[in-house]
């Protein structure tokens, strides 16, 4: 499932441009940012906060108006999509939130928080309990959980629930934003596998957002790199996360520490250094 | 994966279950309920309870005082009041329940609408409902009846829709609090269109307030009723409490008894309203319920006789000391830490023991629910107040201080310890400028003069590397980034210049690179003033970065101690080897998992495939993760 930049790409953003505010006073957050994602390929989109790498995938979900540029989406044109033709790619494109706690309405069972987006695309009772059980198969999770209430998981069991109900429309796009930075370290390991894993199964592509590079390098065919709401840097996974081009990229890289006492001296100098020539 | 504090919540089914339980336990809730029952019945039940027709006069009862045949005696035109009032209490509970429904129908959407939409549809909503409240609403209230030959059913509708404004308004800010909550945007992800969002996830929150609320409304409602009657509005033939009042009003002076009777019935009706409503909201809001005084006590003595029969089964201490404790810049020995719940309490940290020597970098690393913070907050003496500790001895800087009362340890803050917290923002009060709040501590805790204090703190600000101290020292906390608001809180923390700093996860909530620079930041100042240093992190890329010592903490106890080199390079437990391996450096990029995938997947199943590909750790911890569910 190896994916190639030659294939159609799934869904292009050319130019795309967001401002908050107000219209006489705008605050550009994202500045004309472009990108492209394949079938059956995981994107990285890192930066810090308020580099505006949350707020493309919520362009894309139709969460904030898009000002410019356009976002397209196998083909159709997505940009100012609303009303019914918003709700009828939510069949297509699906999101997990980073917060595990806040994105479960926490006065429903597990069952009819996954069931609902099935409801809602008319499928039966029957077809929606089949349907549950498999994607809770798919996050490994016991079926008995759908009478249970979000607020009796742990962290990252909320996030499989999350997961399951993301996968349960059977979406060709995820917008995955920083699904792991709110656990644990051995948490986040296992819902990275099971990100991968989910990916092989079902050729779904990811656009993941995160702060991380390690998580990147660790689920991303293609990195992007986002500073100040531009993106600065895009390329291949292991080469944006090991050897990164651009200035900001490699300071980035320099900042994170490596869990290995020599190598994060190494890199601490190579990261002092990098300071020194930026004061200079 | 969870701490024992949150494995111990019980469930939502549970808790809405016992609401309603939780209220009855309560006597104030108990009484008022029962009391309205009470009336609610009366009101159900008036044909067959009253003695006789309300509106039937017999002469020779008039103005009677009780007697057996008429319990409260006979009205000015010799009727009997005790049939009055148990009828009035039918017309009582109707025009509230008019009142409440017409309320209801117009503030709750409205102020849905307003809070979920935003923008033009709440300036309007809000606008208009400022506008109601605004109104004199007796005036109207009269032109209403003087126009409609005061028909009882529209004045009290009339009064509903000047109470609409309350539920409009609560409803409104409610949704407010959730329209942003991530679970909404999933469910527009998720295709659903803004009615069902609101109908099934907006409303819920809602519910409870607006139960609430209604409850002290029926009691405004029955009052305005009762004083529209007063007036003599909406009274008619219905014997009304309010009419009554007015008529009890007017013999006040020879027949006082015949004012009292209907106010009692009003008063106690209101009152047990207000009540009942007060009660829900308490019941509704304290969702962990301290235990009471009294339970504790009782455990407490239950838990002494326990142990002098035989002692309780104590896990041993873990953990060791590596300097002597006169010697050390802080040593612990058996730390426990406990809470209290509802359940009772709850043991989070089992005994542990450490030290750091003075000009040490000592970690402690483990997940949520290890403990870490819990036991820095010990040394601080800062556990909050459900929370205790008991140790066989602490020392800070050389000292023995496991005696030493909460206002001798408090001195010990900020000049023997200094504390850099995990939320910059929220350590800094936003009404006072970063000036104020490093000086005032100068002044208090060292008996600095101003100018000393000021010179001082711009000494700090400049030593931890803001770029225009005089500047920062006038700025308020919100015109401060995280990273400069963490160099203000270190600044301040060593200010006085302590021989421990402790920092609790400092620099979690920062973005790697300003991470980095918090971290040089701290080493500098550590070497600068041989501070020891006690750093409580999950990442162990900082403990990498910055430690001299590691201590691992899992689920209240110490999994391993070792210096950091050793750690990394042979950890001794599983448990460490599981982290380490979890922090994802060296471990295989997507590509590399994928020519893995590629050579084996083809032919193996996809399960095996996965468990080829990943590090055998993790799979222990999936495996953990999983048992939660079921336990």
């Amino acid at each position: 499932m190896s994916a190639t930049a030659s294939a159609a790409p799934l869904l292009q953003a050319k130019d795309v441009v967001v401002e908050y505010g107000t219209r006489r006073k705008p605050n550009r957050v994202l500045h004309e940012v472009s990108l492209e994602i394949a079938p059956g390929e995981c994107l990285g989109l890192v930066g810090e906060s308020g580099s505006g790498k949350s707020t493309l995938g919520k362009a894309i979900l139709g969460l904030v108006p898009v000002a410019g540029g356009s976002i397209a989406f196998d083909g159709r044109d997505i940009t100012h999509a609303s009303g019914r033709d918003r709700r009828a790619l939510a069949a297509d494109i699906q999101v997990v939130f980073q917060d595990p706690y806040g994105s479960l309405d926490p006065l429903m069972t597990v069952g009819d928080i996954l069931a609902e987006p099935l409801a809602t695309a008319g499928a039966s009772r029957a077809e929606a309990k089949a349907v549950v059980g498999e994607m809770l198969d798919r996050v490994r999770l016991p079926k008995h959980v759908i009478d249970r209430y979000p607020s009796e998981f742990s962290g990252g069991q909320r996030q499989r629930i999350a997961i399951a109900r993301a996968l349960v429309r059977r979406p060709k796009l995820i917008i995955c934003d920083e699904p792991v930075s709110a656990l644990d370290l051995t948490t986040q390991a296992t819902i990275l596998d099971l990100f991968i894993e989910l990916q092989r199964d079902t050729g779904v592509s990811y656009l993941f957002v995160s702060h991380d590079l390690g998580v990147v390098r660790r689920v991303c065919h293609r990195v992007a790199v986002m500073y100040r709401g531009t993106i600065v840097e895009t390329g291949d996974g292991e080469q944006v996360t090991g050897d990164p081009q651009d200035a900001y990229s490699r300071r980035l890289l320099m900042a994170s520490p490596v869990a290995d006492p020599a190598l994060q001296a190494e890199r601490r100098e190579a990261w002092l250094a990098l300071r020194g020539e930026r004061a200079a | 994966m969870t701490s024992p504090l949150t494995e111990n919540i019980d469930t939502r089914a549970g808790r809405r279950g016992s609401v309603f339980v939780r209220l009855l336990k309560r006597p104030a809730g108990a009484i008022s309920f029962g009391i309205l029952v009470l009336i609610v019945l009366v009101a159900v039940f008036a044909p067959l309870l009253a003695p006789y027709d309300p509106n039937f006069v017999d002469l020779s009862i008039t103005r009677a005082l009780p007697s057996p045949e008429h319990l409260l005696g006979g009205d000015t035109t010799g009727r009997d009041v005790l049939s009055r009032l148990i009828w009035g209490t039918q017309i009582t509970l109707w025009g509230a329940l008019v009142a409440i429904v017409t309320s209801l129908v117009i503030g709750v959407p409205s102020g849905l609408a307003a809070g979920y939409f935003g923008g033009a549809t709440d300036r309007i909503g809000t606008w208009i409902s400022d506008a109601v409240q605004s109104v004199p609403g007796m005036i109207i209230l009269l032109i209403v009846g003087a126009n409609t030959g005061n028909d009882f059913n529209l004045l009290m509708v009339t009064v509903g829709v000047f109470m609409a404004p309350g539920y409009f308004r609560l409803t409104r800010a409610t949704v407010l609090a959730v329209r942003n909550e991530a679970y909404v945007d999933a469910a527009k992800v998720s295709g659903l269109s803004h009615a069902r969002i609101m109908g099934r996830h907006v409303i819920r929150p809602v519910v409870a307030p607006i139960v609430i609320q209604s409850a002290l409304t029926a009691g405004m409602a029955m009052g305005m009723q009762a004083g529209l009657q007063f007036l003599g509005i909406g009274g008619g033939t219905t014997p009304g409490w309010g009419a009554a009042m007015n008529e009890g009003f007017r013999v006040m002076r020879t027949d006082p008894l015949l004012l009292l009777w209907p106010s009692l019935a009003l008063g106690i009706s209101i009152a047990a309203l207000a009540v009942l409503g007060s009660t829900l909201a308490d019941v509704v809001s304290v969702t962990a319920p301290l235990p009471s005084r009294k339970a504790r006590r009782a455990r407490r003595a239950a838990e002494r006789a326990a142990a002098s029969g035989e002692p309780l089964a104590v896990t041993a201490s873990t953990g060791a000391v590596a300097h002597a404790a006169a010697d050390s810049a802080v040593q612990i020995e058996n730390l426990r830490v406990r809470y209290e719940t509802a359940d009772g309490e709850v043991e989070v940290v089992h005994g542990i023991t450490l030290d750091v020597a003075p000009g040490e970098v000592l970690g402690i690393v483990g997940e949520s629910g290890s403990g870490k913070s819990q036991t820095v907050f010990s040394v601080l003496d800062l556990l909050p107040k459900t929370g205790s500790y008991t140790a066989d001895a602490i020392w800070i800087g050389g000292e023995d201080v496991t005696s030493l009362g909460r206002r001798d340890r408090a001195r010990l803050l900020g000049r023997e310890i200094g504390y850099v917290p995990q939320e910059p923002m929220t350590n800094l009060d936003p009404s006072f400028t970063i000036g104020h709040q490093l000086i005032e501590p100068l002044r208090a805790v060292h008996g600095m003069s101003r100018a000393d204090a000021k010179a001082r703190a711009l000494a700090m600000l400049e030593r931890v590397g803001i770029a225009d101290p005089p500047r920062v020292m006038r700025a308020y906390p919100h015109e401060l980034s995280g990273g400069m608001a963490q160099r203000v809180l270190i600044a301040g923390a060593i200010a006085a210049k302590p021989s421990v700093l402790v920092a609790d996860e400092p620099t979690t909530a920062l973005d790697v690179t300003v991470q980095a620079e918090v971290l040089e930041l701290l080493r500098e100042l550590q070497q600068e003033y041989r501070m020891a240093l006690v750093i409580v992190t999950h990442n162990f890329g900082v403990v990498a970065d910055i430690c001299d010592r590691v201590v691992v903490m899992r689920h209240g106890s110490i999994v391993e101690i070792g210096e950091v080199a050793q750690l990394f390079s042979t950890p001794e437990e599983p448990y460490t080897r599981e982290l380490i391996a979890a922090s994802l450096d060296g471990a295989e990029s997507r590509a590399e998992l994928d020519r893995a995938f590629a050579l084996t997947g083809s032919t193996a199943q996809d399960a095996d495939a996965q468990e080829a590909a990943a590090p055998a750790a993790t799979d222990a911890s999936t495996e953990a993760d999983r048992k939660e569910v079921r336990a």
